[in-house]
């Protein structure tokens, strides 16, 4: 394939890097090589993720979680410019400023959709095992490029502002590829089989509103231990849907498999886990409650799995 | 006995200690339980983050979003917004959770999402519409509001997805019920998440509407505020 998904890694590990440069020399932060260290080490994960065999790996990441524990990653300086410097480059580029982005989405969907299957040369333009998020990353690096044009800003300056924003971030940037990979390990060391067993062994298997009940509340629930409802979905329906709301009760497969991966959702709205959705935006948003997001959520998850729950017992 | 390492998520996560670890813990424990060698554990924690980097994508779009706030993007977005006299907190979030979870049912995913969107736009779009209506309203409040962008951005994300048919969630699904000789169609099971999406949009504008209310109760609405003038 001419664009590979290892690119954009090493994009994302080339400016993790420079940034971990302008953390080391920030004399304002009263950590700045262990925080410095922090970023640098997870910007060789990134960079060199395919090259580093996979022990060493694991070793730095526990270096980087052994920082984090020690209280060594502090947040430096806040360099933005003075509000009088922002307003005049605001008022010269107007409405101008959104157009960098406002380019990633629809580059990202022009790229995905047009050119996902095309070739060139007999090689696969977008590498096939994740063409969005090639195009994605094609989208930033062509947006990264009119936003420099556009403020007329060096590559320096691109730098700095990522730095701003990945220490804004601090330790949650890492948390989503944390808990994916806590995922893996749960699934190897086969938590799911045993919670299967304890639901079976609780569930009263006769009355039928019970089975769709402890479905949609276990796909929630075990989404939330998850923090992925693709990972709840292959335990729970092996173990409660097949056997008793399939085959027991004659339920359609379509309706039973489209509302309980809706109410795995309802478990993402409201766990910690699912940090990509809910722990990582309140980082950006600067919000005080790590668990904001998932407060306003709740109201809007429990009365959505109440509906789920209604709409699968009256269909089944 | 591999619960364990859940309850230690459940228990660290209580706490309020640190997630990253929370997590390690938890699966370094958890693999030990179950009975795997430490190298090889640690190697295998190291081969799924690596396998795993899809998920810190967002690195790559903070350079753009970092150079558009430098030049007053966000201030940017509030002045647009202003200008429409209709605009609240509210019906601007409603309108972002119908953009997104319509553009995600068509398969559009990408249009949206936190580090692109919902910092940069989104949120300071409601927050201009506040200071607008309301003028400055205390810090509580606008984290409250960026909160609500933010979590438009997951409820129309993730009702939406799934109506469209060649999303992961659904192929997985198609995927899984093949292995146990069940048959499914991806078009059916698209149409059978509709009612829920729907509900969920209803319910969720519901919410903001009465997050309106609640705004307008408690800083006045502009009305009242001409009458105080006066």
């Amino acid at each position: 394939m001419i664009f590979s998904v290892e690119w954009f890694y090493v994009v994302m590990g080339v400016i993790g890097l420079c940034c971990s440069l302008y953390t080391f020399i920030d004399k304002t932060n009263s950590r700045r090589l262990t925080s410095g260290l922090f970023y640098f080490i997870y910007a060789l994960t990134l960079l060199f993720g395919k090259v580093i065999p996979p022990f060493y790996i694991g070793l730095m990441v526990i270096a980087m979680v052994f920082i984090v524990a020690c209280g060594g990653l502090k947040k430096g300086r806040d360099d933005v410019p003075s509000e009088k410097t922002i307003e005049k480059s605001r008022s010269r580029l107007g409405n101008w400023l959104f157009f960098p982005a406002v380019l990633i989405p629809i580059l990202t969907v022009i790229v995905a959709k047009l050119l996902v299957n095309v070739k060139l040369g007999g090689k696969a333009l977008l590498d096939p095992s994740n063409p969005t998020l090639v195009a994605l990353g094609l989208a930033c690096v062509i947006a990264i490029i009119a936003a420099m044009c556009l403020t007329r800003s060096t590559p320096k300056t691109a730098v700095r502002e990522s730095r701003r924003l990945i220490e804004t971030i601090g330790w949650a940037i890492v948390l989503p590829q944390l808990l994916a990979t806590l995922g893996v390990i749960f699934t190897q060391a086969g938590v799911g089989t045993v919670i299967t067993q304890v639901i079976n062994h609780i569930i009263p298997a006769h009355s039928l509103f019970a089975v769709v009940f402890v479905f949609c509340i276990g796909m929630a629930l075990f989404t939330m231990i998850m923090g992925n409802a693709f990972a709840a979905f292959p335990i729970m329906a092996a173990g409660i849907a097949i056997p008793l709301l399939i085959r027991q009760f004659d339920a359609n497969p379509n309706q039973i498999a489209a509302i309980s991966m809706f109410a795995g959702y309802c478990g993402t709205l409201m766990t910690p886990m699912a940090a990509n959705f809910n722990i990582v935006p309140t980082a950006l948003l600067n919000l005080k409650d790590p668990n904001h997001v998932i407060r306003v959520q709740i109201p809007t998850a429990l009365l959505t799995l109440a509906f789920n729950i209604c709409l699968m017992y009256f269909l089944a | 006995m591999v619960l364990i390492g859940v309850g230690l998520i459940v228990i660290g996560f209580a706490l309020r200690f640190n997630p990253l670890v929370v997590v390690t813990l938890s699966a370094l424990i958890t693999g030990l339980i179950g009975g795997m060698p430490l190298v090889k554990l640690i190697t295998q924690f190291g081969e799924a983050f690596t396998m795993n980097r899809y998920m810190s994508i967002l690195i790559i779009t903070l350079p753009v979003i970092g150079l558009l706030e430098r030049n007053g993007l966000q201030k940017q977005s509030a002045i647009l917004v202003s200008k429409f006299k209709k605009a609240t907190v509210g019906r601007i979030i409603i309108f972002y959770l119908a953009i997104r979870e319509l553009a995600a049912a068509l398969g559009l995913n990408s249009i949206g999402g936190h580090p692109q969107t919902v910092r940069p736009l989104i949120a300071p779009m409601a927050e201009g519409a506040a200071k607008a209506k309301y003028g400055d309203v205390p810090e509580e409040e606008k984290e409250n509001i960026r909160a609500h962008a933010a979590a438009a951005d997951n409820i129309g994300l993730f009702f939406g997805e799934d109506i469209f048919v060649a999303v992961g969630g659904i192929l997985l699904m198609k995927g899984f019920f093949d292995q146990n000789g069940i048959h499914t169609d991806p078009i059916l099971m698209a149409l059978w998440g509709i009612p829920t999406a729907l509900f969920v949009f209803f319910v969720h504008s519901i919410r903001l509407i009465l997050l309106d209310r609640r705004l307008d109760k408690k800083y006045g609405s502009p009305v009242k505020k001409g009458e105080d003038a006066q």
